[in-house]
């Protein structure tokens, strides 16, 4: 059954009088809800849900996700991603019930075992980074960025400096200028050089009194190890400057390098990433803050602490950064993270970060012909190609994306860093064997052969997936965002 | 070392190094300056085997009170609501569950259509014309709220009833303190905003007022009047909903909120110890183009076909960068297909059954628990799942007594609010069971003699 035929929403599956619910009948003596609540607070008529049956929604989200590709079927080469198989043991340690049905404000008293698990796998973070001090509570990357800067504004406060602007370098993720923007400062964008690395004499040249912080991604986005990282985290720190490394990339370097022991001040975690946690379709993720000593009493709160075998959650923080979440961070999440962490112990990780680089390496090596390399290697855990070459022949990096899934293959993320033309970003992963790496980059240089010999099919693509390609500028200009019934 | 997540042998290995011309892994890493290498092996516990891990895990598990061991009574913002089975399995299937966010949409199109769905049910229920597919939690949709009114009102103060649950005023002063947003009380001395409170909070410079209904003590709120409240001041109106309560309950948009935000976690997602979470946002359409996060719109394909992308993108920070409307990138997807599966289940008399249980139930409860000598009620206002208890006892010891006799006794507000050292928050879902509250009374009778 080609997975395409099916064009239904659940909307338009209801049938009047169906039901998939199961629901005890009223208990107590007064079930009419107009008879305890004022009218003015009622809604009129019931909600224009559907009218289904369990069978029906379960064969409806069962189709709909046949039209997904996820790492548990395809490859999924996204660069920045790390889109890493997701272990199934973590999904059932996070839905024993002693986690997934603890209520946040059980009493400290009667959730000491997932008090423990936080303290634990902060504690882990931090000797993995490198750094004092971590919270668990950001829920993403993003916004862990904004916990970062955020505590950094306070640092300076603190010592009664205002510094006003944030250095990002040009080739950073979309996140980094727009927390950065969130947390009151104008962001100063750096030029890189041609090869993605810190140009360190144009940042000395913008490193200022009035400056509060260069935020950095180690590896850069290119894929490449920033070579003189020490020297700059030095050059900041000498203009009182706190450095900030994004983390999104630190699949690369477990057990080789600390962000702390490189100089940063301040770095966060995508558990999503490095740490297995599922994407989900675009989240959960989680995204935990590590910093080191100076900045860890603006921590956001509370912060789990340890007296002797007692685990508690300390409130009284008087110059934190106040909170992010409602609670205390994306717990579920920890949990997976945690038991992916005791599964693989210190050999496991740091062969986490050799595979990921070996496989990256190959790719690059068996594509190193038939397309350009933005920078030559050897890189750390992804690879960055310019199809730069195609795009003179008519085909560009949309279009060998849009070949890749008919061939069976997600597409790299494209056109990022933005300083790369026609980028084709490749992040393996250390969890994808060679023989899927081979099938990859053969579909890869066919795509090249075919740009050379048959645009046609590649211009086509892809004719395979459910739909084909599709119209944004018609979204964009005509905006439907919710279903109502067809006239 | 061997790993059962890492496929390459040492022989698979040696093979690529020789393709890459590299004679080891090491080689691989010259650019890592030698002063910058870790010189020994990470100070981490060792790798445990899969058996001896879970049984490790099963022990932390269960060290926690957890709502299945306990009855729940407790709320203030994660509720033990009924969570229907097919949930899990279908959010586990491996092409919903490890796939990205949907950048490549022809590859993506199950995701894409979920959360059109759930846009579409989210907007149905809040009474709103739109909404996003997602922010972390009811306190960062209200975060958000407040720098979205504060952008497309060109004002700096936000008021906020006293009556919003306090975790999400302490998010939202988080987010508020980089674009030097103020926030301002608006008293709620009785359990309800005190209407003529807020109109002294609001005035000229006033981005939004914010209500939260049922508010933080459970009581409902008089949306319409602060909506007058809040236009007359030309500031909009921002409403914290719980989308669980809004089969019974009017959507807010209904009846004049600008802006709904909430926590969905009612909706089918686990409590887990608080996260992760959904955040609802949905907004009258004026304001769309200013709103946070991803939406999804319907287009078509090459063929004319139907089609489902990811639209108004250049709201966002991969494209706008230091002027996108929010930092936001990883939402909470999954959470949001885990609210679209429920909705879909619940349906159309399931949700209004959900809502109807939980009022009587909670009134049954509340009219009971009242009775035990020395117990009040705290606030005379109606509410409507959940209640501020006034104890003779200080409510944490009455808690943790309660905790050793298999209750969830609900939550000590002191430390939410001085004033309310002596209450209890007690939240009271349709999952109770009248036998269950009948225990609860007597429990509770016993520990407050």
């Amino acid at each position: 059954m080609s997975a395409g035929a099916y064009d239904k929403l659940i909307f338009e599956l209801s049938s009047p009088g169906r039901e998939a619910f199961s629901l005890a009948s009223a208990d107590v003596p007064e079930a009419d809800v107009r008879k305890i609540l004022p009218e003015k607070h009622l809604r009129r008529d019931a909600p224009a849900l559907p009218e289904v049956s369990e069978f029906d929604v379960v064969r409806h989200y069962s189709r709909l996700s046949r039209m997904n590709y996820g790492v548990d079927t395809h490859f999924y080469p996204l660069g920045s991603c790390t889109m890493k198989y997701n272990p199934k043991i973590n999904e059932d340690m996070a839905r024993l019930a002693g986690f997934a049905r603890l209520h946040p404000l059980a009493a400290e008293a009667v959730a000491q075992g997932a008090l423990q698990v936080m303290h634990e796998l902060a504690r882990d973070l931090s000797e993995i980074a490198g750094m004092d001090a971590v919270s668990l509570q950001p829920a993403a990357g993003a916004q862990g960025e904004l916990a970062g800067v955020l505590m950094i504004r306070a640092y300076h406060e603190s010592r009664g400096e205002k510094r006003t602007k944030v250095l990002v370098p040009d080739s950073a993720h979309g996140t980094n200028p727009a927390s950065t923007a969130i947390a009151g400062y104008e962001v100063v964008e750096v030029k890189s050089l041609p090869n993605g690395e810190v140009d360190v004499d144009a940042l000395g040249r913008v490193l200022g009194i009035d400056v509060a912080a260069f935020m950095i991604t180690v590896p850069n986005t290119l894929g490449m190890f920033e070579p003189r990282i020490v020297e700059i985290t030095e050059l900041c720190h000498a203009k009182g400057v706190q450095v900030y490394m994004d983390g999104a990339n630190l699949n690369a370097i477990l057990g080789i390098t600390r962000p702390g022991d490189l100089g940063f001040d301040v770095c966060h975690f995508n558990l999503h990433k490095t740490f297995t946690t599922p994407h989900g379709g675009g989240g959960p993720g989680a995204g935990p803050v590590g910093v080191k000593a100076h900045l860890e009493p603006f921590l956001p709160v509370p912060v789990v602490t340890k007296d002797g075998d007692e685990y508690a959650l300390d409130w009284k923080r008087p110059k934190s950064i106040g909170k992010l979440q409602a609670f205390w961070g994306n717990f579920g999440m920890l949990v997976r993270a945690y038991t992916y962490i005791r599964t693989m112990g210190p050999d496991g990780l740091r062969s986490v970060s050799d595979n990921a680089i070996l496989n990256a390496n190959y790719i690059m090596k068996r594509l190193e012909t038939d397309y350009d390399v933005a920078v030559p290697g050897p890189c750390m855990h992804e690879c960055v190609l310019s199809a730069r070459r195609q795009k003179k022949l008519g085909v560009t990096a949309t279009d060998i994306a849009k070949r890749l899934l008919d061939l069976g293959f997600y597409a790299p993320s494209t056109y990022f860093p933005l300083i790369v033309e026609e980028a084709l970003m490749i992040e393996p992963t250390e969890t994808e064997a060679k023989e899927t790496l081979d099938a990859f980059c053969d579909a890869m240089i066919q795509i090249a052969r075919e740009t050379e010999t048959n645009a046609a099919v590649i211009h086509d693509a892809p004719v395979t997936t459910p739909v084909r390609r599709l119209d944004q500028t018609k979204a964009a200009r005509e905006p439907n965002l919710r279903w109502t019934p067809r006239a | 070392m061997a790993s059962r997540y890492i496929a390459n042998t040492p022989e698979e290995q040696k093979r690529m190094l020789d393709v890459i011309g590299a004679a080891s892994l090491e080689d691989l890493l010259v650019r890592i300056p030698a002063k910058a290498r870790l010189p020994r092996a990470l100070g981490i516990p060792a790798a445990i085997a899969e058996t001896d891990l879970i049984r490790h895990m099963k022990a932390l598990a269960a060290r926690n009170a957890d709502a299945d061991t306990h009855v729940c009574f407790m709320g203030a913002g994660s509720y033990d609501h009924y969570v229907p089975s097919p949930i899990s399995h279908l959010i586990s299937r491996g092409e919903f569950f490890t796939a990205y966010t949907p950048y490549q949409p022809e590859a993506s199109q199950g995701t894409l259509r979920t959360i059109y769905e759930y846009q579409t049910m989210i907007a149905e229920l809040t009474g709103m014309d739109v909404a996003n597919a997602s922010i972390y939690d009811g306190a960062s949709s209200l975060a958000e709220a407040a720098l979205m009114a504060h952008a497309s009102t060109g004002r700096n103060e936000i008021a906020v009833s006293h009556a919003v649950n306090p975790l999400y005023k302490r998010v939202t002063a988080t987010y508020c303190e980089g674009p030097r947003v103020r926030l301002r009380d608006a008293a709620a001395p009785e359990g309800v905003t005190d209407l003529a409170a807020a109109k002294k909070a609001v005035g000229p410079k006033t981005a939004a007022l914010v209500i939260q209904t049922p508010n933080f003590y459970g009581c409902l709120e008089d949306v319409a009047a602060a909506a007058e409240v809040a236009h007359a001041a030309g500031a909009l109106l921002v409403v914290v909903a719980d989308p669980v309560n809004l089969g019974v309950l009017e959507g807010p948009g209904k009846l004049g909120a600008d802006i709904v935000v909430g926590e969905g976690q009612g909706l089918g997602v686990p409590m887990s110890f608080g996260g992760p979470n959904l955040g609802v946002f949905a907004a009258k359409s004026e304001l769309v183009r200013r709103m946070p996060g991803r939406l999804v719109g319907v287009t078509v394909d090459r063929d004319g076909e139907r089609g489902f992308v990811l639209t108004l993108q250049t709201r966002e920070q991969h494209i706008r960068r230091a002027k996108a409307t929010s930092n936001i990138c990883t939402n909470v997807a999954l959470c949001a297909l885990m609210a679209t599966i429920y909705l879909a289940t619940l349906g159309r008399r399931g949700l209004v059954r959900v809502g109807e249980l939980s009022a009587a139930k909670a009134h049954y409860a509340a009219e009971r628990l009242a009775k035990v000598p020395g117990v009040s009620l705290r606030f005379a206002a109606p509410f409507f799942k959940e209640f501020a208890l006034k104890l003779p006892k200080p409510p944490e010891r009455v808690a943790a007594r309660l905790a050793r006799q298999g209750f969830l006794a609900g939550v000590p507000l002191k430390s939410f609010d001085r004033s309310l050292g002596d209450c209890l928050l007690v939240a009271v879902t349709e999952k109770r069971a009248k036998a269950e509250i009948d225990a609860f009374a007597a429990a509770l009778e016993k520990a407050v003699a």
